[in-house]
């Protein structure tokens, strides 16, 4: 057993040498665990945050200039004036999202309660921002109008009060939740591609067959692969952690860090076993890149963090609960942000290991029936 | 020898060429001046810098130092490299590097043909011709790849003469192939330089028998040239009567290490049993029998070699032996015991030296030896010095830091060894282990083999080309086509044929075969009559800057190799609509079944009146009522509800008092635009519940002084498919174009046939095009597919313009297609370009392209990435087209950035991409 244990921590050595050497896949790690993350965690977002507004303002009112400055960041950028016969076109071309129209006479009408209409044209493919935005706008323009006729806001006395308090992130900051997102996909990319690659390259140089000869068991050469890669992508992850989320995006990490990265490490073995599997399918580099993509991109994207799981048909959620990733992100989100312990998040834990573990067992299947 | 080398014009004049590889010198201020018309051997050990001075002459490594002029103009000068590169052919080291493995051996050199432009007509003509030449018309459609060593030097040279070069470059042709081939090979090299008189060979050779019948020789040693001339002149100057004997005495003082004329002690007798034994080995590969009914079996200290031209089974043997392949039939057993069982402990007492290099390039010498040592289990205090020891022996210790893929392949062959041995096993089974190895190595080596034998009684079982080797055994067993000829000691071989060598005898064993077995003609007394060449009737095309005759053969080449993977061929039509139907179905920003509870303190008709309008709605989801706030933290901690609504005491009594009770609402705001969304919703629920009230009770709450009304356009419902499934077409023809077309460069970088391009006229453009012109229509094809897909699955109506969204389509994955072949250039390995596929098109196409989030709403730097990355361009034609019911007016900047994007990806491309290796 020692023997064995000494015979995995050389070969996994023998991957990480032969990763360092290659300066071009050692700086692309790099950019996927830093810029990858922060810039589009920083500048995207499903919810209503920096939406371009345009306006036709035939009217010129004191009323209309006051509903146009109403209009405000962080939701909306400063709405923009257009002609009429522009409308069409800021709208095809998604310069602009929302359009909205005060009619001429619009002051006057209002003061003498004809009650004039405002239109909001809404480009209704801008997914995310189309109703909500137009629910936003609607809510501030009857607002201005309210408080420019009465002299008060219309929030005041109503016989319910609201009060919402949204807790972990109180100002609903998107990159917070979002460098995680993208963080865990970073992870699963590098987790099964690398050793995939590996293995592939083993066998197309023929080393696979060497190794096979020396006294050494399958699954020592891949828990080898697993260790190493697991190794590379796991302190790519904590730098990561430390220096782009919690650095440069500011994100309060509540949790442990050391769950985390347990956590962590619990995923790499179901992911880089899923990577082990797919090199004993495919045949050459080619094909190992082809089959990898529909297994990466899929449950990289659909584990949750990009649209919610409950926006998913229900066989497609059912479905995601085998993939690793589900389980993954669920973890981050209640050990990095609710500060979850151990107690809260054996679930996940258990179900990737599971998940992990079926993997192993048919990747040393595969591997022995397409490596003798 | 025609005539001496005074009279012959100069073909290539060196002067202070000086060649690094990085701190390592190569090539050390060479001054030298090639004859012409003539044949010329490079000779010298390995590591001397033999294959860098020839790929140098042929133009494809870059000159760092000194002047080379090649045909009469400089090497530097890329105009001269264009002009005369169909003048030259070079074959690179190592068996068929620049074949196509896949491509049958016609196939491969009708590329060849069309590549240098030559009608249907000709290139049938001189195929047939030079297949016939070489024998090779009965193999015409097999695979390359599957041909013998000695076949694909053959084809190699196909391939190369099919334009008739002035200059005929060849690196170790003859490494690995057996005597009968080798001698073949030489006979057509030698019709050849008689039936195109003009034409210069330049040859290195790692056999010093060989360069004695060459015309010229350089001797070559640590980067400098040690002789030149005639085998005559050097012989003479030497005063020995071999080339081998010359180079030898030629070489420094301190260079002739241990090189000295030994004969083996006879084999220690030992009644211990045999160690190796076959009984009927057969194995088959389909309807091919590779091996057939093989047995033998080897007392324990014993060195038995195997010998057979080249494909006759000797590997596969091996690979049985060892346990690597399942015999279809028979047995194979070491050290008494059945093969099959191949366990650790029988693993360990064997070493195995593969025929292809199978160690770790990116290790270094003593890496990969450390790395075996202690995968052998050695102690590890014995370690280091077992590793020093075995550097020793094998002449490793100048270049143990040295990477192990910058080494020459003799060094290479070496180090196999020094591993398979590292662990003193008791069985060596060794594939070719001194094929490319230089004369004074070799014998070095065999000293080694033969104190590994008698002193510590091992087995040895070895293949090998050289006969001078098989000599040196105790038994040899001749193989042809799968059986075993003959089997005895070499001295009795030699006398049964009645012949003076082994070499003769060998020879001999094999023709008798041949002509038993396929009743053809002996085929080398067959007076060859078919000429290589007939005189060029038309100058070919030469090289211009850009030629559709190439950029076809380029094409057809790839299409055929793609057509030849139909995994990949039939995968990568799948993907792109799988992608979209998952995705499609996936990607939904519609947020309905939010799951919620409810904290209500009063209890009261009013409170629940008022929490029906959560329960009854269907965007919320109750779940089974808590108790008090402890359990808020924890339901969010387990993600068991997104919201809960607090009812506070006394609630029903505040409304009716009109006090303005507070309804508490806690939201996990972990996911932002989850957290948004239900807020938005609450607080619609919660006014609508007002309204209703205000309906019944006098407060005018939520009266509005104007009518504001959206309209939404293009898609009324506001469904997020309508936008989601046109533009994830956007996503999926980034990702699988790219990925297709990452891995093509870099994949002949790895392989070797990327010299190909070095040596042939084809442009750099050319060969881009080439290899995207294939993709471009495949995934042209899985565009139709994903239109139906969205067309009739989904249900989405086209309310634009298709030639829009056609064209548009074939821009995009025109640009696709490009942004994989730049990674494929600028990486090093696959696994580099893989990863770079993934890392510039998984984030960038979803998150950049206005899928999720509208471009016109990004900020920072994801702005700027979207203009970078050319997903939104396409995206704004298929959801305009689609969607919005647009057409080229509307979309007419898309269009121009496509272009741009893709001249300019292109333009990098070719910039990156060297026409000649560093």
């Amino acid at each position: 057993m020692k023997r064995k244990v000494w015979h995995i921590y050389r070969l996994g050595l023998k991957e990480l040498i032969s990763f360092r050497y290659d300066f071009v896949l050692v700086a692309l790690v790099i950019y996927c665990f830093t810029i990858m993350i922060i810039v589009p965690s920083k500048g995207t977002g499903l919810q209503v945050r920096n939406s371009s507004v345009a306006y036709v303002d035939e009217d010129c009112s004191t009323l209309s200039a006051r509903i146009i400055d109403a209009i405000q960041e962080p939701h909306f950028k400063k709405p923009r004036a257009i002609a009429y016969s522009e409308i069409d076109r800021v709208l095809d071309n998604a310069e602009c999202i929302f359009v909205i129209h005060i009619p001429r006479g619009f002051q006057r009408d209002v003061l003498a309660g004809k009650n004039p209409g405002v239109r909001i044209d809404v480009d209704a493919t801008a997914i995310g921002h189309a109703r909500l935005g137009a629910g936003y706008l609607m809510r501030i323009i009857n607002d201005e109008i309210n408080t420019f006729v009465t002299g008060v806001s219309t929030e005041a006395d109503l016989p319910i009060r609201l009060v919402t308090r949204v807790l972990y992130n109180q100002n609903r900051e998107n990159s917070w939740y979002m460098s995680v997102v993208f963080l865990t996909q970073m992870i699963t990319m590098l987790s099964i591609v690398l050793p995939t690659a590996a293995l592939i390259k083993e066998k197309e140089r023929g080393t696979v067959e060497h190794l096979l000869v020396m006294p050494l068991l399958p699954v020592e050469i891949t828990i080898a692969k697993v260790w190493a890669n697991s190794f590379i992508v796991a302190t790519g992850a904590m730098f990561s952690l430390f220096f782009a989320i919690k650095g440069v995006i500011g994100a309060p990490i509540h949790g442990s860090t050391v769950l985390f990265l347990f956590g962590t490490v619990v995923f790499l073995y179901a992911a880089t076993e899923l990577g082990v599997f797919l090199a004993t399918i495919a045949k050459n580099m080619p094909q190992a890149g082809l089959l990898s993509m529909p297994i990466i991109v899929p449950i990289g994207i659909l584990h949750g963090g990009t649209t919610p799981l409950e926006s998913m048909p229900p066989l497609l959620q059912n479905i995601m609960q085998f993939a690793p990733t589900t389980h993954y992100l669920e973890f981050c989100a209640r050990v990095l942000f609710k500060d979850a312990g151990l107690g809260t998040v054996w679930p996940q834990l258990v179900a990737m290991a599971l998940i992990g573990t079926v993997l192993f067992i048919g990747a040393m299947y595969r591997f022995k029936a397409t490596f003798r | 020898m025609s005539s001496s080398a005074a009279d012959r014009r100069t073909i290539a004049r060196i002067r202070g060429l000086t060649h690094r590889y990085g701190s390592k010198i190569a090539l050390n201020g060479i001054d030298l001046d090639i004859p012409g018309a003539c044949q010329v051997g490079f000779i010298g050990p390995d590591g001397v810098g033999k294959s860098t001075l020839l790929g140098i002459i042929a133009g494809q490594k870059k000159i760092q130092q000194g002047s080379v002029s090649v045909l009469g103009g400089d090497m530097r000068s890329g105009i001269h490299r264009r002009g005369v590169c169909s003048d030259i052919a070079y074959i690179p080291q190592g068996l068929g590097q620049n074949l196509y493995a896949t491509l049958s051996v016609n196939e491969n050199v009708d590329f060849f043909g069309r590549l240098f432009g030559f009608t249907s007509a000709e290139r049938l003509e001189r195929i047939q011709r030079l297949l016939e030449a070489t024998n090779l018309l009965p193999f015409a459609d097999r695979p390359a790849g599957q041909l013998s060593g000695g076949m694909k030097q053959k084809l190699g040279l196909c391939c190369a003469l099919i334009h008739d070069p002035e200059l005929l470059i060849m690196d170790e042709p003859t490494t690995g192939v057996d005597p009968l081939s080798r001698r073949q090979f030489w006979e057509l090299v030698k019709d050849m330089s008689t039936s195109c008189g003009g034409m210069s060979i330049l040859i290195a050779t790692a056999y010093m028998e060989e360069a004695e019948h060459l015309d010229w020789l350089v001797m070559m040693e640590g980067g400098r040239v040690l002789a030149s001339g005639t085998p005559a002149e050097l012989k003479a100057r030497a005063g020995t009567a071999t080339i081998e004997e010359a180079y030898i005495a030629l070489l420094p003082e301190e260079m002739r290490y241990g090189h000295r004329v030994f004969t083996a002690p006879p084999p220690i007798c030992s009644d211990s049993g045999s160690a190796i034994e076959a009984s009927g080995l057969t194995k088959r590969f389909g309807d091919f029998t590779a091996v057939d009914n093989v047995s033998f079996s080897i007392p324990r200290g014993e060195i038995f070699g195997f010998v057979g031209s080249n494909g006759c089974g000797k590997t596969t043997t091996m690979k049985m032996l060892t346990g690597l392949l399942r015999p279809t039939e028979g047995e194979a057993f070491l050290f008494g015991r059945p093969v099959e069982a191949g366990s650790i402990e029988i693993k360990k007492r064997i070493g195995y030296m593969s025929q292809t290099f199978s160690l770790y390039g990116e290790l270094t010498v003593r890496q990969n030896l450390d790395m075996h040592a202690h995968l052998f289990d050695l102690p590890m205090d014995e370690v280091p010095a077992r590793v020093a020891e075995m550097a020793e022996q094998f002449g490793l210790t100048e270049v143990m830091d040295d990477r192990t893929d910058r080494l020459p392949l003799g060094m290479r062959q070496r180090l196999s060894l020094a591993v398979a041995a590292i662990h003193s096993p008791e069985i060596l089974i060794l594939d070719e282990p001194t094929s490319g190895v230089d004369p004074v190595a070799r014998d070095h080596f065999w000293e080694i083999l033969i104190r590994f034998s008698r002193e510590h009684g091992v087995t040895i079982f070895v293949t090998t080309h050289y006969m001078n080797e098989a000599a040196r055994c105790d038994r040899v067993a001749l193989m042809s086509m799968g059986r075993v000829l003959a089997c005895a000691s070499p001295a009795e071989l030699i006398a049964r044929r009645g012949c003076t060598t082994l070499e003769e005898a060998f020879i001999r064993y094999m023709e008798d075969d041949i002509k038993m077995h396929s009743g053809l003609p002996e085929v080398d007394d067959e007076p060859r009559s078919i000429p290589f060449m007939v005189a060029p009737e038309r100058k070919r095309a030469q090289g211009g800057l850009f030629d559709t005759g190439r950029l076809a053969a380029l094409a057809r080449r790839e299409t055929m190799e793609l057509f030849r993977d139909p995994v990949r061929l039939i995968t990568s039509l799948i993907i792109t609509p799988f992608l979209l139907i998952v995705f499609g179905f996936g990607i939904s920003t519609d947020i309905e079944n939010i799951n919620f509870n409810i904290l209500d303190y009063d209890q009261k008709l009013w409170g629940r009146d008022y929490l029906e309008y959560y329960s009854g709605s269907r965007l919320f989801n109750e779940q089974p009522a808590i108790r008090s706030h402890l359990e808020i933290e924890k339901g969010f901690q387990e993600s068991e509800f997104t919201f809960v609504i607090e009812i506070p005491p006394g609630f029903e009594k505040d409304i009716k008092r009109g006090r303005s009770p507070e309804v508490g609402v806690w939201i996990d705001g972990t996911m932002p635009f989850r957290a948004e969304t239900t807020k938005n919703y609450v607080e619609t629920v919660h006014l609508s519940y007002l309204t209703d009230l205000a309906d019944l009770s006098p407060v005018p709450a939520g009266f509005s002084y104007a009518n504001v009304e959206p309209r939404y356009w293009y898609n009324p419902r506001v469904m997020s498919r309508f936008s989601v499934v046109p533009g994830l077409m956007a996503v999926v023809l980034l990702l699988v174009p790219s990925m297709l077309t990452a891995i093509g460069v870099v994949r002949e970088k790895e392989l070797g046939s990327i010299s190909n391009f070095y040596s042939s006229p084809m442009t750099r453009l050319e060969y881009l095009w080439g290899k995207q012109i294939p993709y471009v229509v495949l995934n042209f094809v899985s565009f139709l597919i994903l239109v139906a897909v969205i067309l009739f699955l989904f249900r989405i109506p086209f309310k634009g313009s298709a030639a829009a969204l056609a064209l548009g389509a074939l821009l995009y994955i025109m640009t696709s297609t490009s942004i994989g072949l730049l990674i494929s250039t600028f990486t090093r390995t696959q696994i580099a370009a893989l990863v770079a596929a993934f890392a510039l098109t998984l984030v960038p196409s979803f998150e950049f392209s206005g899928l999720t989030t509208p471009v016109s709403a990004l900020t920072g730097g994801a702005q700027v990435m979207s203009w970078i990355f050319p997903a939104r361009y396409f995206l704004s034609i298929s959801v305009g087209t689609f969607t919005k019911g647009i057409g080229f007016a509307e979309l007419a900047w898309n269009f121009a950035y496509l272009i741009g994007y893709c001249i300019a990806v292109q333009a990098l491309t070719v910039y990156l991409l060297k026409k000649q290796e560093p």
